[in-house]
């Protein structure tokens, strides 16, 4: 099997292949580890934290909770690298800190990559996948692309020839005294304008949209509370404006643009007089040929649809991993996302990725240990209260149990909760972490009973505390459903 | 450079639920629903699950069903999911995909805002409630 890529979902997937015994390649068009890393945020620091200092001990697996930023390692050795190498001065990393996180994993677990070898083409032949490098051929059964939100995407205006991509954003320093027309104002949009604020004489910040914050709609949908100032800046009065309008024109004069608008709320036209204008319009994964080759993609984003276990759902046995596994949105109970493309959520996707691969096309069965039914309860709740993976994917990962008719209970491990809902099999139990966007955070249980899968949700506590003697009554009478 | 949220506006603009919305509301709308791809066989809504969202059906066709019995079809601009959302009640009713589907989404929480900002829409749908209703009471007559 080949994996294509080198940031964090191919380093992701390779290290727990590799620990499964899959044998397979990966190659990488770019010279050395870290992806997006490598480059961006164009500010120089990630909106994802970890915190040196946790509630639990470092290095352990409930630490994963803390760390948004590191991959995860079976040993000991390799866990928590991100916080070893941050400075003190924030708890959000530098950009350099997490390139030097994923290269210190990649290097001390001993990762193998093929970099510098460009894919350029895909075809199929038989049961094979070709691709096509600049290193030559190659062929594999199954392929997983783990290629980020690379590609710059603009929306297609009259004008926009002449507007820049936030990938293309100067040094900021050289936009001293100017006015800056910013075309978005989702995350990317915010960046800039926090980091313009200390140069730029006016800040305009335009698109369709409402603002979203996160810390108002209670999950990752919005703009991160690390680049909320400008939004305060527009509502003290400022100088920044934050505008409701559809971008009608974009026109250029000398060294200066005019950008004409029209309000969404029906309060007429805006034309603006600006020195620079930037589109902060987001990236699309740089699928190359896929498209063509049948895979589906949703959404102005482009991202690729998948199945809840990331394989594409036009092309059998082509998966993908990293940030596009957003791709594969699961439940999204209440419209609230997964956190897949964040470091923090696809980390754990790769490793059931790398599970399911070894399984169905190497015949690797993974390791699933025999519970006794007494055991059942605490370990179940122990992991509400704990799992770094139910945590950080709420609503989308489960810890599962299953009633095996030959072995008897049987942990299953940490899955995707819409394979468990949605799939036939033995009588089961699965818990999840789930959130509402009132912003309480609760257990939920499922129970899978021959075939039919009843929702229990166990109630929130303030100190998210899922241990207490109610959660243990009502995760056992969900439990006595399954086990009598 | 692709144009995806205008192809969205485009295809909204020929389904009878955005019949009577203008051309520059319609392109606010496209930017606000999220759009999805469901594999043949994939669930859409599930029976008994909470936090359920509202689904327009751009492309494709779905089955409904009760206890795995099968109760009618969905196609092309078929909207479904508002009952549970407006009532804030898990959905009695599985929506499955009998082919590759795609839906432009609205998250339950958001549809209440969404149809009293965009009362045209509010009416198309309760113009199409009306014809369930009438259709599920003609017996009376």
């Amino acid at each position: 099997m080949i994996v294509v890529g080198s940031g964090p979902g191919a380093l992701q997937l390779t290290y727990s292949l590799g620990r499964a015994g899959v044998p397979h390649a990966v190659l990488s068009a770019d010279p050395a580890p870290g992806g997006m890393f490598r480059r961006w945020p164009f500010f120089q620091r990630l909106l994802s934290w970890t915190k040196p200092y946790a509630p639990v001990e470092r290095g352990t697996r409930s630490y994963e909770r803390y760390d948004w930023n590191s991959l995860i390692a079976d040993e000991d050795r390799f866990r928590a690298i991100q916080p070893r190498l941050m400075d003190g001065t924030s708890y959000f990393p530098a950009r350099a800190e997490m390139e030097a996180n994923l290269a210190t994993f990649a290097q001390e677990t001993g990762l193998r990559i093929r970099y510098d070898c460009r894919w350029t083409a895909t075809a199929r032949t038989g049961d094979h996948f070709v691709l096509q490098t600049t290193d030559g051929e190659y062929r594999a059964k199954v392929v997983v692309f783990a290629i980020g939100m690379a590609n710059p995407w603009k929306p297609d205006l009259p004008g926009i020839e002449h507007v820049p991509h936030y990938a293309d954003t100067r040094a900021p320093q050289t936009y001293a005294d100017k006015r800056i027309f910013i075309i978005g104002k989702e995350v990317s949009a915010f960046e800039l304008a926090n980091g313009f604020l200390p140069w730029a004489k006016r800040i305009i910040l335009a698109s369709s949209r409402p603002t979203q914050l996160s810390v108002i709609t209670n999950s990752l949908v919005g703009v991160r509370a690390r680049y909320v100032q400008p939004y305060e800046d527009h509502a003290l009065g400022g100088g920044v404006v934050l505008l409701n309008a559809k971008i009608d024109e974009v026109t250029r004069d000398g060294s200066t643009f005019r950008v004409r608008t029209t309000r969404s709320d029906g309060g007429g036209a805006l034309v603006f007089d600006v020195d620079d204008v930037i589109a902060t319009t987001g990236f699309t994964p740089p699928l190359g040929d896929l498209a063509a080759f049948g895979v589906p993609t949703a959404g102005r984003e482009q991202i690729p649809s998948q199945t809840p276990l990331f394989e594409s759902i036009g092309v059998p046995d082509l998966y993908f991993a990293g940030a596009v596994t957003r791709g594969a949105p699961g439940l999204k109970k209440h419209g609230l996302p997964s956190s897949s493309g964040a470091v923090g959520g696809h980390r754990y996707n790769g490793r059931i990725l790398a599970r399911h691969i070894a399984q169905k096309y190497f015949g690797i069965d993974p390791a699933r240990p025999v519970l006794q039914r007494d055991a059942v309860l605490p370990y179940l709740l122990s992991e509400l209260a704990h799992a770094p993976e139910l945590w950080h994917q709420k609503s989308y990962l489960c810890r599962t149990v299953l009633m095996d008719p030959a072995r008897g209970i049987i942990d299953d491990g940490i899955l995707p909760l819409q394979l468990f809902v949605d799939s036939d099999g033995p009588d089961g139990i699965a818990v999840a972490v789930e959130a509402n966007p009132a912003g309480e955070i609760y257990p939920a249980v499922y129970v899978r009973k021959s075939n039919v899968v009843t929702e229990h949700l166990l109630p929130p506590e303030p100190l998210l505390d899922f241990e207490t003697a109610e959660h243990r009554k009502q995760l056992g009478d969900a439990l006595r459903r399954l086990l009598g | 450079m692709a144009t995806a949220a205008s192809d969205l506006g485009d295809v909204l603009a020929g389904l009878a639920l955005f019949a009577d919305v203008p051309a520059a509301e319609l392109d606010a709308i496209a930017h606000i629903l999220e759009e999805r791809r469901f594999a043949d066989g994939e669930r859409i809504l599930r029976q008994g699950l909470s936090g359920s969202g509202f689904y327009i059906l751009l492309e494709g066709e779905a089955a409904i069903r009760v206890d795995g019995k099968e109760y009618g079809t969905l196609s092309r601009g078929d909207f479904f999911g508002e009952i549970s959302a407006l009532l804030g009640e898990a959905p009695v009713a599985d929506i499955v995909a009998t082919r590759t589907l795609r839906c432009a989404i609205i998250p339950g929480p958001a549809l209440q805002s969404f149809l009293v900002g965009h009362p045209q829409v509010l009416f198309r749908m309760l113009q199409a409630e009306a014809r369930k209703l009438r259709t599920a009471t003609r017996w009376r007559s």
